[in-house]
């Protein structure tokens, strides 16, 4: 696949456009149809794997707008209805056509307060553009109209005026309101809640606050100055941030609530610990969770070797074992970090990966090798107990298991050797033990998630919880969906008590 | 942001100070330790264990010795200066109860963290012993502090310059046995010293309690990166510990784990003395 320059693209994206924007308000859905999907303009790879900076770099005015008119204003809406947090896509889309971006922002700010995260890291082609019209004439769900593009176009749109609009907020309530965890599910909690009027503050565990877009998804995929901005606007609101502060520990959840004069609580405390492959060796020096690969790289900088005090491993051959985004993410990273060969070891087929397909082109495109149905068997160390080599067994699908996806059954007799010195292990994670151990009054359930009712109330008093920390590890986007529905029922409640 | 509201010098590189943190302050326990960064952007996040702590004046106090960059520069702040980032208590506090009698070592600054948890044994009703060492009288510290919790003090060094010219393992052995036997040790130092204690006490089946300080990113139970084998188990020192059953850590591993970067970064100025006999007697 040969790389197209974001010039390029854009050169094709103006003569078409110059064809068929006379035509914005007369065409047929089958002539819209029709217009060619605007891809994503990229840095070529070959640069890229020597940088940090974003991989995708945003479509250009003429193919925002040529994109906009492929969506063929469809009378069913299916994409509205998909959309966790069901932001009125069609006319957003409709704004970005006719030239209107600030209506555009505008609508989609009324549904959404973090566009230019959840254009960037949604997986739309599960939510809303798997539903999509387009989608299903062209029976290709990467045809159908590109929403997330079109979302972070227009939000990054808005960055650019220099004058991001700050959310009204009502007079103020007199209430108070602690949000635990300053990630994607807390940050919409606080938005909305804020808005109602009420205070709120954000208590985060790390010295900066973004949660797991701000330590697990690297810089390439989504820049700190994006959280930053978010954050920004909600200090705008008025929402106060208190970091370095661990609810449950540094001052407990009853406390908050007895004590402080919240009225209520979001819990928000995300995934917690990573979940290793329980094969031998896995405590061999090398052997990293993507969670602190990725933490020490994002987080703590070291991908800034001059000027970062936090070591990273230094590595020639990696094994990644996962399939997911966040096996992506730490592999694409290792890249980056000098590895010169990079393998993803998944124990199934490229088909059953969980990875968005955007985020395992772009590895594919990087140099990452993926090596499907093998796992390791143990991992093997040298001498002084570093990873010197990985013993693999390789698998085959046999039936189909809980999760629908066919089973990977060992082929007996398969073990082979893959010479490496580091492995990531990126199978997922564990609930965080922390509010659970601290706050007893908090059911949770026999994996440590919390348990909640459909309006995300916990088993305690004036206590929510949403993201991660009841969902186990899922989407941005999922965890801002539940934020949404706890802040609707938080707002009820103190409504309620007048 | 933390003020330091007062620093001392303790020996050539091993430093004392109260910084302002009321919360942890009241929240703290015997056992716990805090996270802290100088640098908010590039600055590294390293575990210290909680020394003391003042309710009234909002203070807790650390004792460090520099080891690598952030305790260097740790140790170059005064009275004044704020720390950009610390947070805790982290980690499960110590399970302090009437056990009898308690044998507390203390090798090194390990001392400053096993200081809150003798008071708490003591406090309890525990007869308690402290057993402290150092290579040499310049290191030994905490001793005025010690004095007054301790029903019997055992200072050792290496050099012979204070105290007794031994290891910690030596009093510990004769002290275990005794009959009756104490019923409990707690052993707080470097990670040599701590599996020596727990060879030590391991043939009179005397439980020991260990304090590990492994590496750590954030301390909250999210990266892993502090794992260590525990018996038949993977335990994470930030929130399953950081105190463990001795008889059952894999200390090798853990000591191996500690040197992942080394080479990498100019830390590991010091060596405990342990550390270099083990070496010694390997090479002889």
């Amino acid at each position: 696949m040969s790389h197209k320059s974001p010039e390029e693209l854009r050169e094709t994206a103006k003569s078409l456009l110059e064809e068929y924007l006379p035509l914005k308000d007369t065409m047929k859905a089958k002539q819209r149809i029709g217009i060619p999907v605007q891809d994503m303009p990229s840095q070529d790879p070959q640069v890229r794997i020597g940088n940090l900076d974003e991989v995708a770099v945003g479509y250009s005015e003429e193919q925002a707008k040529l994109e906009a008119l492929r969506c063929t204003q469809c009378k069913k809406r299916p994409c509205i209805e998909a959309c966790p947090v069901k932001i009125d896509i069609p006319t957003f889309i409709k704004h970005i056509a006719d030239g209107e971006f600030q209506k555009s922002i505008d609508v989609i700010k009324q549904s959404s307060l973090l566009p230019s995260i959840c254009g960037r890291v949604c997986p739309q082609e599960v939510q809303c553009q798997e539903p999509c019209t387009v989608s299903k004439a062209l029976k290709d769900v990467s045809k159908g109209v590109s929403i997330g593009r079109l979302e972070r176009f227009v939000a990054d749109w808005e960055q650019s005026t220099g004058n991001v609009k700050t959310p009204d907020v009502k007079p103020e309530s007199g209430k108070k309101v602690a949000v635990i965890g300053a990630g994607p599910a807390g940050l919409v909690v606080a938005a909305d809640v804020r808005r109602e009027g009420h205070a709120v503050t954000i208590f985060e565990a790390f010295h900066k606050p973004g949660g797991v877009v701000r330590y697990g998804i690297p810089e390439f995929r989504l820049p700190n100055t994006i959280i930053d901005q978010e954050v920004q606007t909600l200090t705008a609101m008025g929402v106060e941030f208190r970091t370095n502060f661990v609810v449950g520990k540094t001052r407990k959840l009853e406390d908050l609530l007895a004590k402080d004069g919240f009225d209520a609580a979001f819990v928000g405390s995300g995934a917690g610990l990573p979940i290793f492959m329980g094969v031998e060796g896995e405590n061999l020096i090398g052997v990293f969770s993507a969670n602190e690969y990725l933490t020490r790289a994002n987080l703590m900088r070291a991908y800034d070797r001059e000027n970062a005090d936090t070591p990273i491993y230094e590595s020639k051959k990696v094994a990644v074992f996962g399939g997911g985004n966040v096996a992506m993410d730490a592999a694409r990273m290792a890249k980056r970090l000098g590895a010169e060969e990079v393998y993803v070891v998944y124990r199934r087929t490229e088909n059953e990966m969980p990875a968005r397909n955007e985020e395992i082109e772009h590895a594919k495109e990087e140099g990452i090798e993926f090596y499907f149905l093998q796992n390791a068997k143990r991992i093997i160390g040298d001498d002084d107990g570093r990873v010197c080599g990985i013993e693999c067994l390789r698998y085959e699908l046999g039936e189909p298991d809980d999760s629908g996806r066919r089973r990977p059954v060992v082929i007996e007799g398969s073990e082979f050797i893959l010479e490496v010195d580091t492995a990531i292990v990126s199978i997922g994670n564990g609930s965080n033990p922390l509010i659970p151990q601290t706050t007893k009054q908090i059911e949770v359930n026999r994996w440590g998630n919390i348990i909640v009712d459909e309006k995300q109330k916990t088993s305690m008093k004036n206590v929510y919880a949403g993201g991660d920390i009841v969902l186990g590890a899922a989407t941005v986007i999922l965890a801002m969906g539940e934020g949404r529905r706890a802040a609707a029922a938080i707002n009820e409640q103190l409504a309620d008590q007048g | 942001m933390n003020k330091i509201l007062f620093k001392k010098q303790l020996s050539d590189d091993v430093f004392l100070m109260r910084i302002e943190a009321q919360n942890i302050a009241e929240e703290r326990l015997p056992g716990q330790f805090i996270m802290l960064q100088l640098d908010n952007d590039f600055g590294e996040r390293i575990p210290l264990t909680i020394a003391d702590a003042d309710e009234t004046e909002g203070s807790i106090t650390i004792i460090f010795q520099i080891v690598g960059k952030t305790t260097t520069d740790l140790g170059r702040l005064n009275e004044g200066d704020y720390i950009t980032n610390l947070v805790g208590p982290l980690g499960t506090p110590t399970h302090i109860e009437k056990f009898g009698t308690v044998v507390c070592v203390g090798g090194g600054i390990g001392v400053a963290p096993l200081h809150p948890i003798a008071k708490a044994m003591k406090a309890a009703g525990n007869h308690v012993i402290i057993i402290m060492g150092a290579r040499t009288k310049e290191l030994i510290v905490l001793e005025k502090e010690m004095t007054e919790i301790a029903d019997e003090l055992i200072i050792c060094t290496d050099d012979g310059s204070y105290g007794r010219k031994a290891l910690v393992t030596e009093p510990l052995k004769e002290i275990c046995e005794r009959d009756p036997k104490p019923e409990m040790a707690i052993a707080i130092g470097p990670p040599i010293m701590m599996k020596f204690c727990a060879e030590t006490t391991r043939p009179y089946k005397v439980f020991t309690q260990v304090s590990l300080n492994t590496i750590m990113v954030d301390g909250t139970g999210m990266c892993g990166g502090c794992r260590v084998n525990v018996g038949d188990e993977v335990k994470f020192v930030c929130v399953d510990g950081p105190e463990f059953d001795g008889h059952l850590v894999d200390f090798d591993n853990m000591m191996a784990r500690l040197g992942a970067y080394r080479g990498q970064e100019t830390s590991a100025r010091h060596k405990c003395n342990l550390d270099k006999q083990i070496e010694n007697k390997e090479n002889t």
